[in-house]
């Protein structure tokens, strides 16, 4: 049996106030709380993926991947992402060394990239109903399209959202909470890719190589 | 209850004194226990099929293994707390006692000790009672004889009925089962739109009822007698009357019900088949000479209709690379199942306003339902329902149109 | 095809005015009952002349403690809802023997079952402990607010969108019939047409999000926000039961986001997740619902773990007994939670193999449960234990969790559950733990925090009161269903033929007669407390010489929690300062940074519960509407850049001379 470490009445007392120094509000928490929501985030996808490795296979005597999917289509609307993501470092790049216009720009070319990316995945989409195969045509497609849009919305929220910090980066410049906000960008777009190589891989790659 | 005067070395006193009101306390809980029970079935607790007994043995093994550190904790719980309330001076106080090596281990081993005895409890139960195993015993003493074909039969929940089909006997019975004692059965199950579980508590445990997948269930019944079937998973609004009875009979008791239901029952077609399948609830019983063959299969299949697409046909046309333009159009047709009760005009299972084509929260009874005179409207909702509760096809698709919103993708 | 369109239906969706259920008497005493006491409040609230303060301090506030209070009060509104559902359950089968049909036809009791679990697991269990997790950990961490105080704000108001959202299903339409999990295929758009699944969906969907954010919210909170010396093996226990429930749901909130959003699109755009046919798989649904459903089960039960260390502790005037190992076992079982899901559908037919692994899973989470029931059992031994109300909950709670604990683990032999499965022993077994572990648990945490959020204890003789009446209620309701589930009884059940069952069941209805008057009490305890609450006053701010940092502050405290940043060298911090004689700095004031208030949270959270209203009733265009407009909000919102301000140090002072002097008085 053991006693605590409480220290007997009246010994010396430390210091129990920070009397000194004004209180401790922790510029991590945002970069940390935006980090746990990636991870949500990242299990709706694990989710989706669960769902797409169960339901992947039942074509419902329906078309497959290999009577669907494009493979160099799918390519260049991979490159599309990719580049975007390596633009979006560029960008950051200069933010931390204070360029305003560099950073604009990099971030815009980024956004186009993105906005070809959507452009492509909906093209794909109005193909693939063309061809007699619109979600609710077997269980397969179901999985396919929710995964793959599910994607999609996410790129197109952060496109929305790249739009909006070019206009507040033009009304209040490179200030602590844009830059924190670009951070959180930065966060979410490399997360949307790594997302995309999961989907390239296990959908599309998978899905013709198998 | 007494206990000896406090003295100042609490803890040994208070082991011997828990020491015997451990050993004491069961035995007053005993009497209103048994008092209270004694008057009820408890059937759970006293089975006449081996696997259920099987079942109850476990319950009761896992129960008195656990009793060894429930009581204890109960007993010091309120133990303790009535030795250390405030008012208690002679109690020794020591707010800084916070660990103790000995006790910590103590407190992480005792229930460690159990659960390691009923985990090999469990993974041996578990693997003997595997409901997809064939038995091996009739009951404790004697093995299958050998030469004893299992009795097999195919449960389909319906809405709201049971329909079971004898293979090796070619016929077919609504919400009755028999089967004779000590002969092994074998139970083959599935539904046909909503997950149901087959449940008779007097044979054995429940196993789902899934629609497009089939579940097995081995059992045997000891002892003669009619015993309670029924779903035990909620599945729609007939599911309070969606029971069966079950009869253990002699050799001899099963042959003549066999021939029973031969003699008395009509031919389970197509079209019969197609006609039980509409909901209804508290059927009761009936009986088939034959049944269509295949019907399980078709049943599993998704595809009681010659022109639907069996699941094990889609399977196949999957497996060799699916199928595409007109031929993948074609299919798609073939394989719609779900919305079929709603094309003919029958009320969804689970329908509620505005697709259930009455008030919300209103007294009318779904469709299928059997009137419920007290509840304030005798109509149920089929226009000539109320006289000829017993007949399911007295449900008139007259209200085709208003019911059940199809799938926005037809 | 656009000659047929029907304006009608443009408009309003698939609503009409009969959807409105004003002939049904049920329908009709409840509408006038609500009316009544809707109308009775808003009368008061026009009297005191409240309604600028409630939109200035209650409504807009990103107080964590007022957010804290708000659900709560929420919670036990929602409480009435889902407790009136039971009664009404509990009198139908107590009637409806033989050719009794009782009043609730087939259709109705199966919705009230259905909004009955769902409202009590999403509606009251979890506000409740969302609400006593914001109110009482920034104050035991000696933070000034949660990390993200507009965030807080938000979920707060989705989670009560969510909530208006399955009470509007009452008056208008009908609520789901799925149970209150909406298993498929029986919740497919082919087996229950209509809006009571896609109320349920949206109510969850809404609420969902409200959860998932405050989750977040309070992880950084813990992690970024912790006194100076606060190491997190000095966290109080409270704190460490709620870091690991937000990590729960951080965890699983979003599977059960996005296997809701599968049955929605099944449901609305046709697509074939969990169909019988076209490929779907219902049970993938079964597993999935249950890898968020069981980590829920925690979620709920590790908050009141918390609550009962930090109450035994404290009203026995004795360090917690083995607070390391206290520490490990909710870590063992927030692990664990993850590992057992299989074991609520054993009966699938998964096999021996599979069946007996989550079996022993199951079993093994009991050690770590039993270590901490141990735990509290040893900080009672040699303590000073004083029974005020909230040290008697722990009591009840400890007896009664036990007993659900064992029938749990009883569940969790497979062999076993074949037979008990589905059955009203398991209905008792949940019962058991959720009202023994969870709601007792809240009702002592509120009981033991009221005094710090209002500066009055409750009245004693009426916690007593429905402390009594809520354990003999729950032991008289749920003791009879062990024994029907022995029986053979299934659970859902509307009517019952065998007369011999009905004995039992008017015992339940008399256990649920008493625990209306345990919830009686509650309310009469609330309105005398208020009442006396001169008599009840506490000046201290520290009533029941407590152990942990929300103590040493005023009740209730300042906006700003802490005029001075607390410096922690013990996990009982406040303990420890009173033990060595901590000076209370009277002097050297600074402003204090604090967040501003917002009304953007809630018209987020009103677009949300009317997107969701929308979509249930088909009204495209409102649906589409408020969607756009949720977006416009939030992004005016993040053009804000005004969002602190500072508490000037003269008005710190003048607060603090105030404590002053009330700490002389007292």
């Amino acid at each position: 049996m053991m006693h605590a470490e409480t220290a007997p009445p009246g010994a010396a007392a430390p210091v129990f106030y920070q009397t000194d120094e004004e209180g401790h509000h922790s510029e991590g928490s945002t970069m940390l709380g935006f980090w746990l929501y990636l991870m949500s985030d990242c299990l709706i996808f694990a989710t989706l993926f669960a769902t797409y490795g169960v339901l992947g296979r039942s074509y419902a005597a329906g078309p497959t991947p290999k009577d669907l999917f494009d493979l160099s289509g799918i390519a260049v609307n991979t490159a599309m992402l990719l580049f975007s993501s390596i633009t979006y470092g560029f960008a950051m790049l200069e933010m931390d060394r204070d360029r305003i216009k560099q950073t604009q720009i990099w971030l815009a070319v980024t956004g186009l990239f993105g906005v070809a990316f959507v452009f492509l995945e909906i093209r794909e989409f109005v193909h693939l109903f063309h061809e007699g195969a619109p979600p609710w045509r077997s269980a397969f497609l179901s999985s396919f399209y929710t995964l793959v849009a599910t994607h999609g919305l996410h790129v197109s929220v952060g496109i929305l959202w790249l739009v909006i910090l070019l206009v507040q980066l033009r009304k209040h410049g490179l200030i602590v909470e844009n830059k924190r906000r670009l951070m959180c960008l930065s966060m979410f777009w490399h997360f949307l890719d790594l997302i995309w190589i999961g989907v390239f891989t296990v959908v599309y790659l998978m899905g013709v190589l198998e | 209850m007494t206990t000896s005067t406090p003295r100042p070395d609490r803890t040994a006193a208070a082991k011997r004194w828990g020491g015997r009101a451990r050993r004491v306390l069961p035995l007053l809980a005993l009497p209103p226990m048994l008092a209270l029970l004694g008057g009820c079935n408890l059937v759970v607790m006293h089975p006449a099929g081996y696997v259920a007994e099987q079942q109850r043995n476990l319950v009761l093994a896992a129960t008195g293994l656990m009793l060894l550190i429930i009581i204890p904790v109960i007993f010091f719980t309120l133990f303790f707390a009535w030795r250390y309330r405030a008012s208690n001076a002679d109690a020794i106080y020591d707010p800084d006692w916070h660990h103790s090596t000995q006790l910590e281990v103590l407190i992480w081993t005792a229930p460690l000790m159990i659960i390691i005895a009923l985990g090999a409890l469990t993974w041996i139960g578990t693997h003997t009672l595997d409901p997809f195993r064939p038995l091996s015993k009739i009951d404790p003493k004697r093995d299958v004889p050998a030469g004893v074909q299992p009795l097999q039969v195919e449960a389909v929940a319906m809405d709201w009925k049971w329909l079971f089909l004898y293979p090796q006997y070619g016929i077919a019975t609504v919400n009755e089962l028999a089967a004779p004692v000590d002969r092994p059965i074998q139970f083959k199950i599935t539904a046909t739109d909503v997950m149901n579980t087959f449940y008779v508590p007097t044979l054995a445990g429940m196993v789902y009822a899934m629609p497009g997948m089939q579940t097995q269930l081995h059992a045997v019944i000891n002892r003669e007698g009619a015993y309670e079937g029924r779903s035990a998973h909620y599945s729609g609004a007939g599911f309070s009357n969606m029971f069966f009875k079950f009869h253990g009979l002699t050799n001899d008791g099963f042959d003549q019900w066999v021939a029973k239901t031969k003699a008395q029952g009509g031919d389970l077609s197509q079209e019969a088949y197609l006609e039980l399948e509409k909901p209804s609830e508290a059927e009761p019983a009936r009986y088939y000479k034959s049944y269509m063959t295949g019907l399980f299969d078709r049943i599993i299949g998704m595809c009681p209709r010659p022109e639907q697409m069996c699941v094990g046909e889609m399977m196949r046309i999957d497996a060799q690379g699916g199928a595409s333009g007109e031929e993948a159009a074609a299919n798609y047709g073939r394989l719609q199942y779900d919305n079929r009760m709603a094309d003919r005009g029958n009320e969804a299972p689970g329908a509620t306003s505005p697709a259930s084509g009455t008030g919300p929260h209103g007294q009318t009874q779904p469709q299928g339902m059997r009137p419920r005179p007290d509840m304030g409207n005798p109509e149920s909702r089929g226009p000539e329902t109320g006289q000829d509760m017993k007949a399911p096809d007295s449900q008139g698709q007259s209200e085709g149109g208003q019911i059940a919103p199809k799938q926005l993708n037809q | 095809m656009f000659a047929n369109l029907d304006l009608q239906q443009l408009i309003l969706g698939r609503f009409t005015i009969e959807q409105i259920p004003y002939h049904e008497p049920i329908l009709q005493a409840t509408f006038a009952g609500v009316a009544v006491v809707g109308l009775a409040v808003l009368g008061v609230i026009t009297y005191f002349r409240f309604w600028g303060p409630m939109w200035r301090d209650w409504i807009t506030s990103i107080d964590h403690k007022k957010i804290g209070i708000m659900y709560c009060i929420f919670a036990l509104v929602m409480l009435l809802r889902g407790f009136a559902d039971a009664i009404l359950m509990r009198s139908q089968q107590a009637i409806a023997f033989g050719s009794e049909q009782g009043f609730l036809p087939p259709h109705h009791y199966d919705q009230i079952f259905t909004a009955h679990g769902m409202i009590m697991i999403f509606f009251v269990a979890m506000p409740f402990v969302t609400g006593l997790m914001n109110f009482a950990v920034p104050l035991q961490i000696g933070a000034r607010d949660v990390a993200f105080p507009f965030l807080n704000n938000f979920s707060f108001w989705m989670t009560v969108a969510g909530g208006i959202l399955v009470m509007v299903s009452l008056f208008v339409g009908e609520f789901s019939r799925a149970t209150w999990l909406a298993y498929p295929p029986l919740s497919e758009a082919s087996m229950s047409p209509g809006v009571g699944v896609d109320y349920y969906i949206w109510a969850l969907q809404i609420a969902g999000i409200g959860t998932l954010l405050s989750g977040i919210n309070l992880i950084a909170t813990i992690v970024k926000m912790r006194a100076p010396g606060m190491t997190m093996m000095k966290l109080p226990i409270f704190v460490w039961s709620s870091l690991c429930t937000n990590i729960l749901i951080v965890a699983a909130f979003p599977i059960l986001t996005a296997v809701l959003a599968m049955l929605s699109l099944d449901r609305y755009v046709g697509t074939h997740f969990f169909t019988n046919d076209l490929g779907g798989n219902a049970m993938l649904y079964f597993n999935l619902i249950w890898i968020w459903g069981h980590p829920e089960v925690y979620i709920l039960i590790l908050p009141a773990f918390g609550v009962f260390s930090e109450i035994t502790s404290t009203f026995c005037g004795k360090r917690l007994f083995g607070y390391t190992s206290m520490v490990y076992a909710l870590v063992v079982i927030t692990i664990l939670a993850y590992l057992v899901w299989l074991h609520h559908f054993f009966t699938m037919g998964s096999g021996a193999d599979v069946n007996s692994f989550f079996g022993i899973t199951t079993m093994i989470i009991s050690i770590p449960t039993g270590a901490k029931i141990f735990n509290w059992m040893f900080t009672m031994y040699r303590g000073r234990i004083r029974f005020e109300v909230p040290m008697l909950w722990v009591v009840a709670f400890i007896v009664t969790f036990v007993i659900g604990g064992m029938t749990g683990v009883l569940l969790a032999v497979p062999p076993a559950d074949f037979v008990l499965h589905n059955s009203l022993f398991l209905i008792a077994h949940f019962h058991n733990v959720i009202i023994g572990g969870v709601l007792f648990g809240m009702f002592a945490g509120v009981t033991f925090w009221f005094p710090k959020a209002f500066g009055f204890k409750l009245d004693e003789f009426w916690g007593k009161m429905a402390l009594v009446f809520w354990v003999s209620g729950f032991y008289v309701a749920f003791m009879p269903l062990y024994v029907l589930g022995l029986m053979g009884v299934t659970r859902r059940m509307q009517h019952f033929d065998d007369p011999s069952l009905q004995i039992w069941f008017v015992i339940a209805a008399c256990g649920a007669a008493l625990i209306a008057c345990g919830i009686a009490s509650q309310i009469i305890m609330f309105v005398v407390s208020i009442r006396n609450r001169e008599k009840l006053r506490d000046l201290t701010g520290d009533p029941w010489g407590g152990r942990t940092l929300e103590w040493s502050t005023s009740s209730p405290p300042p906006d700003y929690n802490f005029a001075f940043t607390p410096v922690v060298h013990d996990s009982d911090a406040w303990w420890d300062m009173k033990n060595r004689g901590f000076d209370r700095p009277l002097k050297g004031y600074r402003p204090i940074h604090m967040p501003k208030n917002t009304a953007t949270g809630a018209i987020l959270a009103a677009l949300n519960f009317t997107f969701g209203l929308a979509m249930v009733w088909y009204v495209w265009w409102l649906a589409a509407l408020s969607f756009v407009a949720i977006f416009v909000v939030a992004i005016a919102h993040t053009f804000n850049y005004n969002r602190d301000y500072y508490i000037p140090a003269d008005t710190v002072s003048r607060t603090e001379g105030q404590r002053t002097r009330e700490l002389e008085m007292a």
